[in-house]
């Protein structure tokens, strides 16, 4: 276990580990509410990028219908509190069981016949639709007109029921990120990511190897899909509102990919590069645009989808494995070395 | 409720399903020879509708008569778009070509929703309110004329790759990428063409789309989601299959929209892709696994 999580890391790679994460553990005493804001963002998108990875990324099946695992962990945790008023992270329980079981349900049914590709991808966008469509008429959750939750005091931080400052929710988001780093670091480097990297390769060969192929992509498939609906939780506390078109378009999946493309599938800091490189961006077009005085949505979107085409173009594997290699991190693809 | 409300709505569906059969057979066309999803389809759609809207709103032209020249501009949109940025990457992996054209599409749908803005446009023709009456049962003009041209385009297209020798080739490029590259053939213009083809019956299907529904930016998406549940169901890389495929989806909503709610209705697809993925995974009219 310790050897798997903290193996093969070169001596500067945990220099610079600790110093990424003692500045970011750090930040909040430094910066005002709006940094706060775009670091949690950050944080939120490292997250479930590094969740999506896995499905991707290490076994090799894109995903494009993530935000349904995101809306139903949002909307598991968040009936819980409204109705029952159960705290966040036992109704966590029941978003993690309803999204592994979805996700292991979209895998059956792309898996069992061994098409995967382009069947799998749109299964996945089939579900989403499916889910915002469906949660658009289910009235126990308040249909269309949106889910609320009674919203956070600010004076006292509730860390068990979730309700506090943003400081509290960026500490949250922080573990999260950081957790969900450590897992997929020991995942890539136990048995079932090697396996992962086989099947992602070349799927024949690994099953001519004896590799149940089948039960380890449902195994991606059920970890990813579960871990993203810790995200979904913590995005249903932090906002306290939640609305079928909102969290379960196709728009929010997107969103989801982009980082760890734009940082580089398959690699464990892709997701968090990644997430920090397009919310800055992000965040600079808006205020570009704000200065220049357009207003008119789209021009964010277009930006994003330019720069998107752009590094699929000409940087196929992302951003980070370049950084990694001048860095003497080698990071690679088969997932040996890691900062 | 009556028979004839039932016959009614099948009857509808069905022709409208013949439009959403054309729309499909472009995606269809283009994964069977490119082996290339073209996840900018319903985007695509969405391009095509909004020209008719101009041609009919500013110049008064019929969105049926622009059928042809909407297919055109989308044909060489598709050309292009298959020669300059889709041919780098044949044989790059799947994910990189998906997120390639997911990154067209995001272009396409965020710069209609900044030329058009996010309200719902539609065209109203002569004909609009226009109705046959056949044994008691009344049909809508409007989609008899759709219904019509897309049996008529879709023919058209059966017979150019039937008989043509230009269709002949790119049927050859689809069988084997090598042994088409190796009897000489210019293997990436016929891609190009096949992308435009497949462009132009998404964009023609466009043209007479905006008679049934309104357009909206958005409405990409969930039409390129559409075409996919068709293309599987009908079968993927067969042409029968896709206006097989669209007729059933047309049906399917069109009845699911008159017994529960209209806006429902996409979930009885994704029920119908579900249970053929269950039974027949390679669609009805599909070959069986390769």
């Amino acid at each position: 276990m310790r050897k798997l999580l903290l193996g093969g890391i070169p001596a500067h790679g945990w220099w610079m580990l600790a110093l990424l994460a003692a500045v970011l553990f750090g930040a909040p005493a430094f910066v005002n509410d709006y940094f706060i804001t775009v670091l949690i963002v950050i944080f939120y998108f490292a997250y479930t990028g590094q969740a999506w990875n896995i499905m991707m990324g290490f076994a090799g099946n894109l995903s494009l219908g993530h935000a349904i695992y995101v809306g139903l962990g949002a909307y598991a945790a968040a009936a819980l509190y409204v109705h029952y008023g159960i705290g966040p992270w036992v109704g966590l329980l029941a978003s993690l069981v309803i999204s592994g079981i979805v996700a292991a349900v979209i895998g059956y049914l792309a898996f069992r016949f061994g098409v995967g590709g382009v069947y799998f991808a749109i299964l996945t966008i089939a579900f989403a639709e499916f889910a915002r469509i469906g949660f658009d008429h289910f009235t126990w959750v308040n249909s269309s007109s949106g889910l609320f939750l009674p919203v956070a005091q600010y004076s006292r931080n509730d860390l068990w029921n979730l309700r506090g400052s943003p400081v509290m929710f960026y500490y949250v988001m922080l573990v999260l990120m950081f957790l969900a780093l450590a897992i997929c670091r020991m995942l890539l480097r136990s048995r079932l990511g090697y396996y992962w990297l086989a099947i992602r390769e070349d799927e024949e060969a690994a099953r001519s190897l004896g590799i149940d192929t089948f039960r380890c992509k449902m195994a991606a498939v059920v970890i990813s899909g579960a871990m993203t609906s810790v995200a979904g939780m913590f995005f249903a506390f932090f906002y306290n509102n939640l609305f079928p078109e909102q969290v379960f378009h196709i728009g929010r999946s997107i969103e989801i990919i982009l980082g760890p493309i734009i940082g580089g599938i398959g690699t464990l800091m892709g997701p968090i590069l990644g997430a920090f490189l397009l919310t800055v961006f992000s965040e600079s077009v808006t205020g570009a645009l704000a200065t220049i005085g357009i207003e008119t949505p789209g021009y964010k979107q277009v930006f994003y989808g330019l720069a998107l085409l752009l590094v699929i173009v000409l940087l196929p594997h992302g951003v980070w494995p370049p950084i990694a290699k001048s860095l003497r991190l080698r990071e690679t693809h088969d997932g040996e070395g890691e900062a | 409720m009556a028979l004839d409300t039932y016959i009614n709505v099948v009857i509808g569906g069905i022709l409208t399903g013949l439009v959403y059969g054309l729309m499909a057979l472009g995606l269809s066309i283009i994964f069977g020879v490119v082996r290339i999803v073209n996840f900018a389809h319903g985007e695509m759609m969405a391009v095509a509708m909004y020209l008719a809207v101009v041609g009919s709103t500013s110049f008064g032209l019929d969105p049926l008569l622009m059928m042809i020249p909407i297919a055109a501009v989308l044909f060489a949109f598709g050309y292009v778009l298959q020669a300059g940025l889709i041919n780098p990457f044949i044989n790059r992996p799947e994910h990189s070509q998906f997120i390639l054209l997911v990154a067209v599409a995001l272009i396409i749908v965020n710069l209609l929703l900044i030329v058009f803005g996010p309200d719902a446009q539609s065209v109203q023709t002569s004909y609009s309110l226009d109705s046959f009456e056949i044994g008691g049962v009344i049909i809508d003009a409007t989609k008899v004329y759709t219904a019509a041209a897309a049996v008529v385009l879709s023919a058209a297209l059966f017979a150019f790759f039937k008989f043509s020798h230009l269709g002949q080739a790119i049927r050859a490029c689809a069988d084997s990428y090598t042994g088409a590259l190796v009897v000489g053939l210019n293997v990436k213009h016929l891609y190009a063409l096949t992308f435009g083809i497949g462009a132009a019956c998404v964009g023609a299907a466009g043209a007479m789309m905006v008679l049934l529904i309104d357009v909206t930016p958005a409405l990409g998406p969930g039409y390129t989601l559409l075409a996919f549940i068709i293309v599987i169901t009908g079968g993927l890389g067969s042409m029968p299959g896709a206006l097989l495929g669209g007729v059933l989806i047309g049906v399917t909503e069109a009845v699911a929209g008159l017994l529960f709610t209209p806006s429902a209705k996409s979930m009885f697809s994704f029920a119908l892709l579900v249970i053929v993925l269950l039974f027949r995974p390679q669609g009805i009219l599909g070959k069986a696994a390769r």
